[in-house]
C-alpha cells in the first residue's frame, strides 16, 4: 500500500513561518491584503489554486515572496506552491507590461492566420512570444482558445475580445489602446 | 405533493407574449462588438422613455456566431444580425415603437436572396436538430425563463416518480454516450458509481473544454446553465451523491458568472440545498476554476486539480467511479452529457433513441469553425454526414476554395479527408475512419492549410500541455515536435517519417493518460492521408499549401542574378545587399516577405518556395 | 485475502487480490524492469519501463500499477514489449547527459544498468536536452537535475517517510523536473540534509557533497596531525562494498585500512557516543529532579535536530542539550587529546567517517567550535570512505584486524549500538537505570526498544515507570509530536533518528539497488544492525559509564558529567529557523541545449 493511502501518514508540511521581509509601505499593504485574503482558506484542503489566483490578482503576477507568504500562511510546503504555480499557464511568475495583448493560438484562429497576426503584432509592439515581458507599454503573448472561434482570429486585451482581426486592423487597434 | 412540484409536473410551455429584446452576449458576438449594440439599445430606449418597460436581456450564444452581433425581438422572434449601434437605434424606433419589422436589416440568404425573419427560416438553423441547445439563444439564462420552458420538470419527475435505479435504467436505455470525448455509456457509468461503496460520493461536471477550437460547453453554460444544473442534480440523486462540483476553465469568465448566478437562483428556488422539492434528497453544487491546463480535462487530472495540486493524471484503474475526489466514488460527466439528461427523463429514452444511430443515439453539438461560411454551434443527430454539416448548414467554403479536410476531436482527434465527406458522424464510424467525435470541435480546412504544419501545430499544443509526468509523452512529444519542426523548415529526411511513426505508436501504446495516448493522432492521421505532402516538404523542399514560412521565403538564385541592384533599391526593409559583379543576397532576418523584389527583378532571379513569380502568384491566387 | 489466478507468460500464478501484475510476476520468478516504482513507497506509473502486454488490451500497460485480475493473460517479454522498453530507455537517454565515466553512480546506477541489460547501443532519436543548473550549495546534498529521470522516488521518501516535503514536480511539459521550489537550491528550503533522497535516487541526480579531496590534502600535509573517528554503523556496512554479506562487522579491518590510508590516529566515535550517554543520562536525571520538561528528545542526529528547529521550535526546550557524538569527539580531540598528546590543537585535523551526509552540515554549524577551532574539519560518508580505499588500492579482505588507538578509541557496547535505531535509547537506559536505582543491571539488554518499527515502551526502574519511545524517520517524529500536542501520548524520553533503521540506514551508506521494494530496502539496512548488536554482545564492557577510557576522561579532564567544562565543550543550544530564503541563492538559468540532429 502506498503511503498516501495509509491512515495516519503525515505528508511534508510547512509551518506558520516568519512574515516575508517587505520594503516600503506599498508592498507591506499588498502583503496585508494577501494575508486577509488567505484567511478563509486556512486549514481547508484543496484550496491552493484558488489562493494563488487571489495572490495573482493582488500582485498582477506571482512574486517569489508572495509564494513564500502563501506557503507560510497555509502551512503548505513551498515546493507544492511553486509546483502548482509553474504548472498552470495562467500563473505568471514574471511581471507583465501595462497592456496585455494575447493572440489566440487555438486551432480555429491558427488556421485563420493567427501566426501572421502574432508576428505582425510583435513587430509593432516588440517583446518575445509565449510569456509577457516587463518591458514596454504592451506585452504580447499567446493564449489558447478563448471560445470565440467563430470570430477567429481573436486578440484578447484584458477581458476584452477582438474578433475577426487581421494585420491590417492592428495599427488602428493599437492607436486606440495608446489613447486610453 | 408540494405545489411547486405539482406545477412543475404540468406539461406546459409558456411562450412569450410581450415585447422583449434578447441580445446575444456570447463570446464571438462580444468580440464583434455586441456591447456597443447593447449600449445603443439601452440609450435609445432611455431616450424614448421606454427604459424598464421593454426588457433587454443578454443571452448566451444563439449559434450563428459569424453573423453577430445578433438580437432577437419578441414576441415575433425576429432575428437581426450583423448589427452596428445605429442599426440598434433604428430597430428601437421602427420595430419596437413603430411595430414594423425593419426589412433592410434582416438577413438575406446569399444564395436564394430570400429574406429571413426568424431563426427557423435560416438554413443554418433549419437543418439542425436543436435539443441540447433548445434554450440557447431562445431564452435568457435566468431561472424564470428556464421554468417557463419546463425547466426542472425532469427533476420533479425523477424525484417524484422514479427510484435512483429507475433513473439509471432510463439513461441506460437511452444509450446516451459521454459527450466529453470518450463516448463511454453514461448509464453504465452512473451504475458503477451507484454500486460503488462509499460514505460519500461526488458528481463532477467537466467544463474544462480545453480543445482549442471548441466552444460547445461554454455556450451551453452561458446560454442555458440550468439544464446542466438540473442534469447534475438528477445525476446526484441517481448515484447517491450529495455534493457536486463544476470545474470551469478560467478562460471562460462569462460562463463562470452565469454558473454562479444560476446556482444562486436554484438555491433560492430550493432546487439545490437540503430536502429538494421536499423529497428528502439533498444536493448542492460548488464551482471550481481551472488555471490553464488542457490536461485537467482528463478526469483523473481534473480530480488532482480539484485537490488543489498540479493536474497530474493518475493511472486507471482505480477509476474515479471507485476512487475519485478525496478518494471517494465520483461521477464525472461532460457539460453536454449532463444537459441531455433532463430531456431523456422528461420525454423518455424511447424518444431519445429515435434520433441518431443505433449505437450512437441522440444529437451532438459541433463547434463549427475554420474555413467555412457560417461558423458557430451546430447540433445534429449523430450519424449526420460531414457534407451536410459543412455545405448545407455551414454554407460551404468561402472564397471559392476547395475543401481539404475536417479536423475533428481537436488535438486528440484526426482529419477526415474528402473521401470521408459522406460517412456518418458517429462514435464508431469516426473511430474507424481514424478520427474521433471527441468533444465536438469541428475545424474545416481548405486547400490553403498545410497538413504537415497542422500536425506540427497540434503537437506543439500537446507538448506544451503535457504534464511531464511520464516518459513517452514528456520526451516523446518533444521529439515528434522537433522532427516535424525540422520537416516544415525544409530540413527533413525521408527516414524521419519512419521515426515519426515508430515514436508516435510508442506514445499511443504506452503513455499514462489520454493526452499522451491521443497526442500523436493528428500526426498519424495526416501521415496516412496526406503522405505526399510530407514527401513534398522532404524531397522537394516545397510546401504545397504555401504555409511553411521557411520554405516560402524569397531567395535569389545566384546563377540567374545579374547583380543589377534593382531589388536592393526597392526593398522596403533594406534586406537585400550586394555589390556589382556578385549575386545579391537577402537577409531573411530583415525581410518582411513583402515580395516586391519578386515582382521587380527583371531577370526573374528571385524565387519563393523554389518557385518563380508566376507560379507563386498562382498559388496565392 | 481472497486469491485469484492469472497467467503470466503462459504460467499459472495464484496471488492475493489487489496484487499488481508486477508483483505477481515477481512471485512467479519473472523479473520486470522498473525505474520509478519502489514498492510501498512510490508508484507514480511515470517511467513506463515496466510495460507488459495483457491479452485483449489495446495498449501496453505499466505492470507496477496494474492490478492482477482473474484469468488475465500477461506477456512480459514479447518482441513488442522489449522494443517498447528499449525505445523508452532511448527516450530517457535522449534527455540525459552521457557522463557515466565521470558519474558518481556509474556501475551502481539503475538507468545505466537497464541500458546495458537492454542492449542500448545507439540512440535512434536525439534532440534538445534540458540543462538545469547544478545545485552544489548545500554542504550535504548535491543535485544534478540533468540526470534526473523524474521517477519521484526522492519526492516520495522526503514527503511521506520524512514528512519534510522538499521536492515536487516543477514546471511542465519537456521542462518538467523533480526539484525543490523554484527548482532552486536545497539551501533555500527546509531540507534537513538526511540524504534519504540520495539513497533512493536510481541515478546520479542526487549525491553527497564530495569531501575526499579535502581529506587527501590534509593527509598529505606534513604539518597536520590528522585523526579520524569512525561512526558506529560503518563497521557493519562497509563490508558490502567488498563482497561481504550485509551486516558483517569489520571493525578491525576498518581500523587497519584507515591506518594504511595515512591517518595519524585512528579513533572510534563510539567513544564519543559513550560520552554522549554520560551527559545525556545526567541531563535526564536532572530533568527528573526538576520535573521536566518532558519528554527529553535525543539530539545526536543533526537532521532530526534541524527538523525540530525548523518545524517544531516550540519543542526545542525538549531537545537534549548534549551534542552529537561527532561533535563531542571533535571538541575532545582538540582539547583533551591535544593536551594528552601534546599537540597544538591548531595542527589537529579531525576527520569523521559517518553513515551520514547531514554531519557535513552539522560540523559547519557556527557554534560547533567549542575547542576554539572548528571541532570537526571534514566528514566522509561511508561511500566516500570506500572511494578513498579504492583510490588507495586497499582491499579490506586482505587486511588483518587491528585495534583503535588510545585514548579516544576505546568504546563500550553501548556506544557501538548507537548506530541502530533504539540503540541510543538502550545505551542511555543502561546508564540511567543503574544511576537511578544504584544497582547493577542483571541484563543490560532492552529488547523493548529494539525494533525496526516505531516503538514505545514502559520500563520499570525502581519505583519509576519510565515511558519511552523510539522513532525512526522524521515522519514518525512528526506523528509523535502531533500526538504529544494533542495529549494522546506522554513520554519521559524519546529517541529520534532521521533515517530508517537509524544510522545503519543513513544517507551516506552504500546504496543498494538490488530491490525495488522499500520495505526490503529498509530491511536490508536493518541487517546492518545485527552486526552491531553482535559486537555489543561480544564486548566485555557494555555500559558507557563502565568504560575505563570514559572514566579516565572524567577523572583527568572533565571532572564529572554535567560539569562546567563538560557544559562548555559538550553541550550546545538550538535556534528556531526560517523555512525559506526570501531571495534565491542559486541564480543560474535553465536552458535547453540544442543537440545537432
Ligand atoms: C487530455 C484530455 C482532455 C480532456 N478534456 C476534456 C474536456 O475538456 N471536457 C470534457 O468534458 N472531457 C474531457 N476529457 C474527457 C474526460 O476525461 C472524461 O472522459 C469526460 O469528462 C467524461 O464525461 P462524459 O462521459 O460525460 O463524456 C478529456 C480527456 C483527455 C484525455
Ligand atoms: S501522457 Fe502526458 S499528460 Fe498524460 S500523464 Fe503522461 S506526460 Fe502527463
Ligand atoms: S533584381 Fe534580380 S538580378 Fe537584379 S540584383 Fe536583384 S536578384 Fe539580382
Ligand atoms: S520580400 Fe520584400 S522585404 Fe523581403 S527581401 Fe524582398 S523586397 Fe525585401
Ligand atoms: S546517472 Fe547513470 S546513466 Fe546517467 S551518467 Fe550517471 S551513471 Fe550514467
Ligand atoms: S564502458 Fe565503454 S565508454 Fe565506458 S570507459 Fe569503457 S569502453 Fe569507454
Ligand atoms: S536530504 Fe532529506 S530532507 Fe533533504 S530533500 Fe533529501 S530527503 Fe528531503
Ligand atoms: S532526483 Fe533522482 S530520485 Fe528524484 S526524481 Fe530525479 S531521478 Fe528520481
Ligand atoms: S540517523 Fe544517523 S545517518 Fe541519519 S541523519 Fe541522523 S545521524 Fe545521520
Ligand atoms: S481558437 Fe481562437 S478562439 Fe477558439
Ligand atoms: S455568440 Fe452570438 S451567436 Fe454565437
Ligand atoms: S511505470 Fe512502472 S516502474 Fe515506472
Amino acid at each position: 500500500m502506498l503511503p498516501q493511502d495509509q491512515p495516519g501518514i503525515m505528508p511534508g508540511a510547512g509551518k506558520k513561518g516568519n512574515p516575508v521581509p517587505t520594503t516600503g509601505v506599498q508592498e507591506k499593504k499588498l502583503y496585508e491584503r494577501l494575508t486577509q485574503a488567505l484567511e478563509k482558506y486556512k486549514g481547508k484542503p484543496g484550496v491552493l489554486i484558488a489562493a494563488l489566483q487571489e495572490a495573482q490578482e493582488i500582485f498582477g503576477y506571482l512574486p517569489r515572496k508572495a509564494m513564500i507568504h502563501v506557503a507560510n500562511e497555509l502551512t503548505i510546503p513551498l515546493a507544492e506552491v511553486y509546483s502548482v504555480a509553474s504548472f498552470y499557464s495562467l500563473f505568471s511568475t514574471v511581471p507583465a507590461g501595462k497592456t496585455r495583448l494575447e493572440v489566440c493560438m487555438g486551432t480555429a484562429c491558427y488556421v485563420k492566420g493567427a501566426e501572421k497576426l502574432l508576428q505582425e503584432l510583435q513587430k509593432q509592439c516588440g517583446g518575445s512570444p509565449g510569456k509577457f515581458t516587463s518591458e514596454g507599454r504592451f506585452s504580447v503573448a499567446t493564449t489558447r482558445c478563448v471560445g470565440a472561434c467563430s470570430a477567429a482570429p481573436v486578440i484578447k486585451i484584458g477581458e476584452e475580445l477582438h474578433g475577426e482581426m487581421s494585420p491590417e486592423k492592428l495599427p488602428a487597434l493599437l492607436e486606440e489602446l495608446t489613447k486610453i | 405533493m408540494s405545489t411547486l412540484l405539482e406545477e412543475l409536473m404540468q406539461e406546459r410551455v409558456r411562450p412569450e407574449t410581450e415585447h422583449r429584446i434578447l441580445i446575444c452576449g456570447g463570446i464571438p458576438c462580444r468580440s464583434l462588438g455586441c456591447r456597443k449594440v447593447q449600449e445603443a439599445l439601452d440609450e435609445e430606449l432611455q431616450q424614448k422613455g421606454l427604459a424598464g418597460q421593454i426588457p433587454v436581456d443578454v443571452i448566451g450564444c444563439i449559434g450563428d456566431c459569424s453573423q453577430g452581433p445578433s438580437i432577437i425581438v419578441y414576441p415575433e422572434g425576429i432575428v437581426y444580425q450583423k448589427l452596428g449601434p445605429d442599426d440598434a437605434r433604428t430597430i428601437v424606433r421602427e420595430h419596437i415603437i413603430g411595430g414594423r419589422v425593419v426589412e433592410e436589416l434582416l438577413h438575406r440568404d446569399p444564395h436564394s436572396e430570400e429574406i429571413i425573419r426568424k431563426r427557423e427560416e435560416m438554413p443554418f438553423y433549419r437543418e439542425q436538430t436543436r435539443l441540447v441547445l433548445r434554450n440557447c439563444g431562445v431564452i435568457s439564462p435566468h431561472i424564470d425563463d428556464y421554468l417557463k420552458y419546463r425547466g426542472y420538470a425532469a427533476l420533479a419527475r425523477a424525484l417524484a416518480e422514479m427510484t435512483p435505479e429507475e433513473v439509471i435504467d432510463e439513461i441506460k436505455k437511452s444509450g446516451l454516450r459521454g459527450r466529453g470525448g470518450g463516448g463511454f455509456p453514461t448509464g453504465r457509468k452512473w451504475e458503477l458509481v451507484h454500486q460503488a461503496h462509499g460514505d460519500e460520493k461526488y458528481v463532477i461536471c467537466n467544463a474544462d473544454e480545453g480543445d482549442p477550437g471548441a466552444f460547445m460547453d461554454r455556450s451551453i453554460l452561458e446560454g442555458d446553465p440550468h439544464s446542466v444544473l438540473e442534469g447534475m442534480i438528477i445525476a446526484g440523486y441517481a448515484v447517491g451523491a450529495s455534493r457536486g462540483y463544476i470545474y470551469v476553465r478560467a478562460e471562460y469568465p462569462v460562463a463562470l458568472r452565469r454558473c454562479r448566478e444560476a446556482i444562486a437562483q436554484a438555491r433560492e428556488k430550493k432546487f439545490l440545498g437540503g430536502n429538494i422539492l421536499e423529497k428528502g434528497f439533498s444536493f448542492d453544487i460548488e464551482i471550481r476554476t481551472g488555471a490553464g491546463a488542457f490536461v485537467c480535462g482528463e478526469e483523473t487530472a481534473l480530480i488532482s486539480s480539484l485537490h488543489g495540486t498540479r493536474g497530474d493524471p493518475e493511472p486507471k484503474p482505480p477509476f474515479p467511479a471507485q476512487k475519485g475526489l478525496w478518494g471517494k466514488p465520483t461521477l464525472i460527466n461532460n457539460v453536454e452529457t449532463l444537459a441531455n439528461i433532463p430531456l431523456i427523463i422528461l420525454h423518455g429514452s424511447h424518444r431519445f433513441t429515435e434520433l441518431g444511430t443505433e449505437r450512437s443515439p441522440g444529437t451532438k453539438v459541433f463547434a463549427l469553425a475554420g474555413k467555412v461560411r457560417h461558423t458557430g454551434l451546430v447540433e445534429v443527430p449523430l450519424g449526420t454526414t460531414l457534407r451536410r454539416i459543412i455545405f448545407d448548414i455551414g454554407g460551404g467554403i468561402p472564397g471559392n476554395k476547395k475543401f481539404k479536410a475536417a479536423q475533428t476531436g481537436g488535438p486528440s482527434g484526426g482529419c477526415l479527408g474528402e473521401e470521408a465527406l459522406d460517412i456518418p458522424m458517429d462514435y464508431d464510424s469516426l473511430q474507424e475512419a481514424g478520427s474521433m467525435v471527441g468533444s465536438g470541435g469541428l475545424i474545416i480546412l481548405d486547400e490553403d492549410t498545410c497538413m504537415v504544419d497542422l500536425a506540427r501545430f497540434y503537437l506543439d499544443f500537446s507538448q506544451d500541455e503535457s504534464c511531464g509526468k511520464c516518459t513517452p509523452c514528456r520526451v516523446g512529444s518533444k521529439r515528434l515536435l522537433e522532427i516535424l519542426q525540422k520537416i516544415t523548415e525544409g530540413k527533413g529526411e525521408e527516414r524521419d517519417l519512419e521515426t515519426l511513426e515508430q515514436l508516435a505508436l510508442l506514445m499511443k501504446n504506452s503513455s499514462l493518460c489520454g493526452l499522451g495516448r491521443a497526442a500523436p493522432n493528428p500526426l498519424l492521421n495526416t501521415l496516412r492521408l496526406f503522405r505526399e505532402e510530407y514527401l513534398a516538404h522532404i524531397r522537394e523542399r516545397r510546401c504545397p499549401a504555401g504555409v511553411c514560412r521557411s520554405l516560402m521565403r524569397p531567395r535569389i538564385n545566384p546563377e540567374i542574378c545579374k547583380a543589377c541592384g534593382i531589388c536592393s533599391r526597392i526593398c522596403p526593409s533594406q534586406a537585400i545587399t550586394g555589390a556589382r559583379g556578385t549575386p545579391y543576397k537577402i537577409d531573411l532576418e530583415k525581410c518582411s516577405d513583402c515580395l516586391r523584389c519578386l515582382e521587380e527583378c527583371p531577370f526573374d532571379a528571385i524565387t519563393r518556395g523554389g518557385r518563380r513569380l508566376a507560379e507563386a502568384e498562382a498559388m496565392d491566387r | 485475502m481472497p486469491k485469484l489466478k492469472l497467467w503470466i507468460d503462459d504460467r499459472e500464478v495464484e496471488v492475493e487480490e489487489g496484487t499488481s501484475v508486477l508483483e505477481a510476476a515477481r512471485q512467479a520468478g519473472i523479473d520486470i524492469p522498473t525505474l520509478c516504482y519502489l514498492k510501498d513507497l512510490n508508484a507514480p506509473a511515470a517511467c513506463r519501463i515496466c510495460l507488459v502486454q495483457v491479452e485483449g488490451r489495446p495498449t501496453l500497460d505499466a505492470s507496477c500499477v496494474l492490478p492482477a485480475a482473474a484469468g488475465m493473460r500477461v506477456y512480459t517479454h514479447t518482441p513488442e514489449v522489449i522494443a517498447a522498453r528499449k525505445q523508452m530507455l532511448e527516450l530517457l537517454l535522449s534527455d540525459h547527459p552521457f557522463e557515466c565515466l565521470t558519474c558518481e553512480r556509474s556501475l551502481n546506477c539503475e538507468l545505466q544498468r537497464l541500458a546495458k541489460r537492454y542492449g542500448i547501443r545507439d540512440l535512434h532519436i536525439e534532440g534538445s536536452r534540458n540543462h538545469f543548473p547544478v545545485d552544489d550549495l548545500s554542504p550535504s546534498v548535491v543535485r544534478e537535475p540533468d540526470k534526473c529521470i523524474r521517477c519521484r522516488r526522492c519526492l516520495a521518501v522526503c514527503e511521506y517517510y520524512q514528512a519534510v516535503g522538499i521536492y515536487r514536480m516543477v514546471e511542465r511539459s519537456f521542462n518538467a523536473v523533480v526539484g525543490p521550489a523554484f527548482n532552486g537550491s536545497l539551501m533555500e528550503t527546509p531540507c534537513i540534509y538526511c540524504g534519504q533522497c540520495v539513497t533512493v535516487c536510481p541515478t546520479g541526480a542526487l549525491r553527497e557533497h564530495d569531501s575526499t579531496a579535502r581529506v587527501w590534502e590534509a593527509l598529505r600535509d606534513p604539518n597536520l596531525h590528522v585523526v579520524v573517528q569512525t561512526a558506529p554503523s560503518i563497521r557493519t556496512s562497509i563490508g558490502e562494498e567488498f563482497g561481504y554479506p550485509v551486516g558483517t562487522p569489520l571493525p578491525g579491518q576498518m581500523a587497519a585500512a584507515l591506518r594504511r590510508l595515512g591517518f595519524d590516529r585512528v579513533f572510534d566515535d563510539c567513544f564519543g557516543a559513550d560520552v554522549t550517554v554520560m551527559e545525556e543520562a545526567t541531563e535526564f536525571l536532572e530533568r527528573l529532579e526538576r520535573g521536566g520538561p518532558f519528554p527529553q528528545f535525543t539530539s545526536c542526529c543533526p537532521s532530526w535536530v534541524r527538523f525540530c528547529e525548523l518545524f517544531y521550535p516550540e519543542y526545542i526546550k525538549n531537545l537534549s542539550e548534549v551534542k552529537s557524538p561527532q561533535q563531542i569527539f571533535g571538541a575532545l580531540a582538540k582539547t583533551y587529546y591535544a593536551r594528552e598528546a601534546g599537540i597544538d590543537p591548531s595542527r589537529i585535523f579531525v576527520v569523521s567517517i559517518m553513515p551520514c551526509v547531514s554531519k557535513k552540515y552539522e560540523l559547519l554549524r557556527p557554534e560547533m567550535n567549542a575547542s576554539g577551532y572548528r571541532d570537526v574539519d571534514a566528514e566522509l560518508s561511508t561511500r566516500e570512505f570506500v572511494q578513498m580505499l579504492f583510490q588507495a588500492g586497499i582491499d579490506l579482505r586482505k587486511l588483518p584486524e587491528e585495534d583503535f588507538d588510545e585514548p579516544l578509541g576505546h568504546a563500550s557496547g553501548a556506544g557501538i549500538i548507537f548506530g541502530s535505531t533504539g540503540g541510543v535509547m538502550e545505551a542511555a537506559l543502561r546508564t540511567a537505570c543503574e544511576w537511578l536505582t544504584g544497582r547493577e543491571l542483571e541484563n543490560v539488554e532492552f529488547p523493548q526498544v529494539r525494533s525496526d518499527k516505531y516503538k514505545d515502551a514502559e520500563i520499570q526502574v525502581g519505583d519509576l515507570r519510565l515511558k519511552v519511545a523510539v522513532a525512526r524517520g522524521t515522519g514518525e517524529a512528526r506523528r509523535l509530536i502531533e500526538a504529544l500536542k494533542k495529549g494522546e501520548k506522554e513520554y519521559h524520553f524519546v529517541e529520534v533518528m532521521a533515517c530508517p533503521a537509524g544510522c545503519v540506514g543513513g544517507g551516506g551508506q552504500p546504496i543498494y539497488i538490488e530491490t525495488n521494494d522499500w520495505n526490503e530496502q529498509v530491511a536490508h539496512r536493518s541487517r546492518r544492525s545485527g552486526g552491531l548488536y553482535e559486537l555489543d554482545r561480544r564486548m566485555e564492557c557494555r555500559k558507557a559509564h563502565a568504560n575505563p577510557a570514559v572514566q579516565k576522561l572524567y577523572r583527568d579532564f572533565l571532572g564529572h558529567p554535567g560539569s562546567e567544562l563538560a557544559h562548555r565543550l559538550l553541550h550546545t543550544g538550538y535556534v528556531a529557523r526560517r523555512l525559506y530564503a526570501p531571495e534565491p541563492l542559486l541564480k543560474k538559468e535553465h536552458k535547453q541545449k540544442v543537440q545537432p540532429m
